[in-house]
């Protein structure tokens, strides 16, 4: 998936969905991790390809949450909770902690 | 006692004199105060308490019950020993607000537990909502309890003493890369609630996150708060009493006071002090005096409202 061009979108969209079916065989590749560390995204900016699936860890001692308006919503993470959302098209996806909301971040999706 | 008598003769001279300010030097905070002050006292004044004439109330902040982590493992043993405090009082309040993060992550156990405990002051408690109190899937828990008698999110008015107190909310609706928000139902429902009252009124603001910009880079402010300062210009005493920052901080602009209040949870450090502003973890034998209450004496007649931070210890 590194090497993906523009004319492999389509092959990359039907990935996503069978990723999203069988998402330990075929995502593992694709996934990628935020860490949420000091009220943080790490890293704040992501570039990933369609179809990754990426994974927001809590290891602040205080809840957080990842909201991309209209696009994702995560419940109140805990400490260590996790989140995952599969971006199955392209687009740059801004999101915040909706409880401390100087918390933001993107993932860039090509 | 000199908390009681900062603003004797409290004229135009007094007020003249209040020059604090607080200045932001890079990542440290600078104090400069001087008389007409509302003074946060670090110990215990219970003979002034004993003798303030006019009405006392309570403030207590940031109970987050559920938290269990480094910086305070048993945080509703904290909350149970101000309570203790609050009940040793040698002259019961008139009754108490709570400036929100009731709990800390909403579960129906943690209200229960809350209000088991801070019920045994025996007050009457005015609530509003910290961040904390709605993260419940449904977001409800903090309203079955609590919202009855409010507006929207559950702001709401009273009078108690002679003072005007508003309850305001803002911790709904945050934007992204923003801070606390009232947003435009409710400051314009305060504009109203404002309206016709006499200007001599003393009124009394409270809300979770500072009103006034504490530290932007930490969230420690609210977008739309001077808006509601705007509709308290012209009163000629105003207060305002918020929590979220887990430290006591002042400051004196015109005729408002700004104070936050002590949590009864975990500290948190000062600003820029740390990489972030989540919990402190400090020594045990520290924890207890940084955590606390504050009371709220009020005089007919004084111009400020005189608050005393109480810690649990020391």
């Amino acid at each position: 998936m590194k090497t993906l061009n523009r004319r492999d979108f389509g092959l990359a969209s039907a990935l996503a969905l069978a990723a999203a079916a069988l998402p330990a065989r075929f995502a593992r590749a694709d996934d990628m991790e935020v860490h949420i560390d000091n009220f943080v995204f790490q890293p704040a900016e992501l570039a990933v390809k369609v179809g990754t699936t990426v994974t927001w860890t809590n290891r602040d001692d205080i809840p957080h949450t990842v909201v991309s308006a209209g696009k994702f919503r995560s419940k109140t993470l805990d400490t260590d909770d996790k989140f995952s959302f599969t971006f199955t098209a392209a687009g740059d996806y801004k999101y915040f902690c909706s409880l401390h909301p100087h918390m933001t971040g993107i993932i860039r999706v090509e | 006692m000199s908390a009681f008598d900062h603003d004797q003769g409290g004229g135009g001279v007094n007020r003249r004199k209040v020059l604090e300010c607080m200045t932001w030097a890079g990542t440290g905070v600078l104090w400069t105060i001087t008389g007409g002050v509302p003074r946060s006292l670090g110990i215990v004044d219970t003979v002034a308490a004993a003798e303030a004439p006019g009405m006392t109330f309570l403030q207590i902040s940031d109970s987050h019950v559920g938290f269990d982590k480094a910086a305070n493992p048993n945080a509703l043993g904290t909350l149970e020993e101000a309570v203790a405090k609050i009940n040793a009082m040698p002259a019961k309040p008139s009754f108490m607000i709570h400036t929100g993060d009731i709990t800390h992550l909403s579960k129906a156990a943690e209200f229960d537990d809350a209000e088991r405990i801070i019920s045994q002051t025996k007050l009457d408690v005015h609530y509003v909502p910290g961040e904390h109190d709605f993260i419940d899937e449904e977001v409800k828990l903090y309203r079955e309890r609590y919202g009855r008698g409010t507006k929207g999110h559950g702001w709401y008015s009273f009078d108690a003493g002679g003072v005007h107190f508003v309850g305001l909310v803002n911790v709904v609706d945050l934007k992204a890369g923003g801070l606390g928000n009232l947003g435009a139902e409710q400051l314009e429902w305060l504009e109203d609630d404002l309206k016709g009252k006499s200007k001599s009124t003393p009124i009394v603001l409270f809300a979770h996150i500072p009103l006034w910009t504490v530290y932007p880079q930490w969230g420690w402010g609210t977008e739309d708060g001077a808006r509601a300062l705007d509709y308290v210009k012209g009163f000629g005493s105003v207060t305002v009493l918020n929590g979220h920052i887990h430290q006591v901080m002042q400051k004196v602009e015109g005729n408002v006071t700004f104070h936050t209040a002590r949590s009864t949870a975990f500290p948190q450090p000062a600003p820029g002090t740390a990489p972030s502003p989540g919990p402190m973890k400090v020594e045990d034998a520290k924890l207890r005096s940084l955590l606390g209450i504050a009371s709220i004496n009020f005089r007919q007649g004084e111009q400020r409202l005189a608050i005393i931070d109480t810690p649990l210890q020391g």
